[in-house]
């Protein structure tokens, strides 16, 4: 009992019992049984999901994630699932306990940078994506150098100021790039009403358009989670169509 | 005429910045394309509308 309740901090005793009612284990939550999958064994699992001829793809792909919060940490989780060979975390921020209600992080994560829990976690999930992790804040003066080598790049920041600089920028700037953003996610609204457009060849939105935190004052982990996979599915979508 | 995010409307002749002042747009908050290219902000008060342009007013909110 004393080794779970380190692991889960503060979580109650009787969350931490496994299918079979047995208390979980440290080492069955996190990595214990990654070193016995070959690189081989997990390209050919994913291809059975995907098909061979699109793993390929998504192992060739390089894409950068920018924000590692509620839609930056769903998107990589699920890129990192989905096989796509390279992926690069930047964020400045470290886990805070009011991220976990949608962010990808453990309790015991709290305190340490987000790229660097992050990568641990994709680690754990998807052991051969190869993963950089940036602990940076992505601003018009070094955008350029930090987002060098990607196809694709993830907008996932909080403010709309942050998410609009990053937009222009990478329009303005990578004629070659694709980019996928996401305004509006926050509040109550139904599901549905989160959608991906695709505003211009390059440029894929996704979110209700007009649910802005600062307005309704609250965030949801399963709407930021929808926001998050349309965004996810918008970078699969174009790898598929064009690479 | 000028269609801005699937509304046509006589817009010919004023500038892509004049138009976002006037309906109230953030400037620093939004993402302008027409005719399916960036408008680099820098170049908002000097890209004047003609008629037959499709433009698409991206406005973020925040959240994430």
């Amino acid at each position: 009992m004393e080794e779970n309740f380190d692991f889960y901090r503060g979580a109650p005793h009787d969350a931490q019992k496994n299918e079979k009612g047995e208390n979980f284990k440290n080492s069955e939550a996190f990595g214990a049984r990654v070193p016995s999958i070959t690189k081989e064994e997990m390209f050919s699992a994913l291809a059975s999901c995907h098909g061979k001829e699109l793993q390929e793809k998504f192992s060739r792909a390089r894409v950068a994630v920018c924000g590692l919060g509620g839609l930056g940490s769903n998107i990589a989780l699920t890129l990192a699932r989905a096989g796509i060979g390279r992926l690069r975390l930047i964020d400045f921020d470290t886990v805070a306990l009011t991220n976990l209600n949608r962010q990808q992080y453990a309790a015991c994560q709290i305190g340490m940078y987000k790229a660097d829990a992050l990568r641990q976690n994709l680690a754990a999930a998807a052991p051969y994506v190869e993963c950089e992790a940036y602990r940076e804040r992505i601003t018009a003066e070094n955008a350029r150098e930090l987002l060098c080598g990607c196809d694709i790049i993830c907008e996932a920041f909080d403010g709309a100021e942050d998410k609009a600089m990053l937009v222009n920028f990478a329009l303005e700037n990578f004629p070659e790039k694709y980019i996928t953003s996401s305004s509006g996610m926050a509040g109550m609204k139904p599901a549905n009403t989160i959608v991906t457009r695709r505003v211009t060849k390059r440029f894929y939105l996704c979110g209700d358009g007009e649910s802005d935190v600062d307005i309704t004052g609250r965030i949801f982990p399963s709407r930021v989670a929808l926001c998050a996979a349309h965004q996810a599915h918008a970078v699969l979508e174009i790898i598929a169509e064009n690479f | 005429m000028v269609k801005i995010n699937g509304v046509e409307g006589d817009f010919a002749g004023i500038s892509v910045g004049e138009y976002l002042e006037k309906n109230g747009y953030v400037i620093s908050r939004v993402a302008v394309e027409r005719n399916g290219e960036i408008v680099p902000k820098a170049k908002y008060d000097s890209t004047a509308l003609a008629d037959g342009d499709v433009l698409e007013v991206v406005s973020f909110v925040g959240g994430g």
